[in-house]
């Protein structure tokens, strides 16, 4: 009964949703004039990059910010204790990651770096590095542990954030107004320390929970 | 290249999205769900984006923010499940049937 009553609500909605993307569009075009002819003055190539760290530098402010929320909920709802490194069961696996590890690492710097002229920047560099983390929390040879070093490296992104808006409101502009020239140097100081916070979140929050304390802390 | 048959099929990503979250209880089932509504909520943001000349950045931009922000979401529910599974030794919803 429940399958049924969902599928006719599923299919209403894809009615209003289909007479509604399908209407006439007065406008096409949005802001895309405006949002290539000031790239210059924005501090990076990549249209999509100005967008994301120049014209709506805010909204990706508070999405570092939701990065860490989210951790730091999933670290509130379960302790993960320490298990033995399992990666002799997988000899395949470490076999690949010798391969593959440096080569993620090596991409992922790869991808932050051209993300102010091409396809790029701090999150999909950030996701691949979490996926060759992921990759070898499989084989037991990344075990994080909750400790100032990744408690830092978690925080570091939105830190560098909030820093460097503070410093353009300090300097008498307006929120995330970055100074003529400085732009392209301060995206990439920004995306540097998201990149790091990025790989480490996501590489965390696979772990489900809040690991065990390093051997160095009480 | 008109964006019409990407704008149908973003939409109806979000259905049979919508009909999977409404109709299963098995949390992992619900959660896969709702990541299938957020994929046609992007793809219907793409494809508006593709309508003039030159594809426009605004949208493709909050659509990397949402799957950013989807990916947080889907990370806690997982947390969120896997609670419960804990706490009840179940990860799904209710117990009625209709």
């Amino acid at each position: 009964m429940r399958r049924h009553i969902s599928s006719v609500v599923a299919f209403v909605v894809f009615a209003v949703l289909a007479w509604g993307v399908t209407a006439e569009w007065t406008e096409p075009g949005g802001l895309v004039s405006e949002a290539r002819a000031s790239l210059d003055r924005a501090g990076a190539r990549n249209p999509v990059t100005a967008v994301l760290l120049s014209y709506r530098g805010y909204d990706t402010l508070l999405e570092v910010g939701v990065l860490l929320l989210a951790i730091a909920s999933v670290w509130s709802l379960r302790r993960v204790p320490s298990t033995e490194p399992h990666g002799a069961e997988r000899p395949l696996l470490g076999a690949l990651l010798e391969l593959i590890l440096p080569l993620v690492v090596v991409a992922g710097g790869y991808l932050l770096w051209i993300g102010s002229d091409l396809p790029g920047g701090a999150f999909q560099g950030g996701a691949l590095i979490a996926g060759g983390l992921v990759l070898a929390r499989l084989r037991g040879a990344y075990e994080p542990r909750d400790g100032v070093w990744l408690r830092l490296g978690l925080v570091a992104g939105l830190l560098v954030f909030v820093g460097v808006a503070a410093g353009t409101l300090a300097a008498g502009g307006r929120l995330l107004e970055y100074p003529e020239g400085r732009a392209s140097s301060l995206i990439l100081l920004i995306e540097g320390a998201a990149v790091v916070s990025i790989a480490l979140t996501l590489g965390a929050m696979y772990l489900g929970g809040r690991p065990d304390r390093g051997s160095d802390e009480p | 290249m008109s964006p019409d048959p990407y704008l149908l099929a973003g939409a109806a990503l979000f259905a049979i999205g919508l009909r999977g979250l409404l109709a299963h209880r098995n949390l992992l089932r619900c959660l896969l769900a709702i990541n299938v509504m957020g994929s046609g909520v992007f793809l219907v943001f793409i494809a508006i984006g593709a309508r003039g000349p030159l594809p426009d950045p605004v949208p493709q931009a909050m659509v990397l923010t949402g799957i950013v922000v989807s990916v947080c979401a889907t990370g806690l529910g997982l947390a969120l499940a896997e609670r419960l599974q804990e706490l009840t030794g179940r990860a799904e919803l209710g117990e009625d049937d209709p």
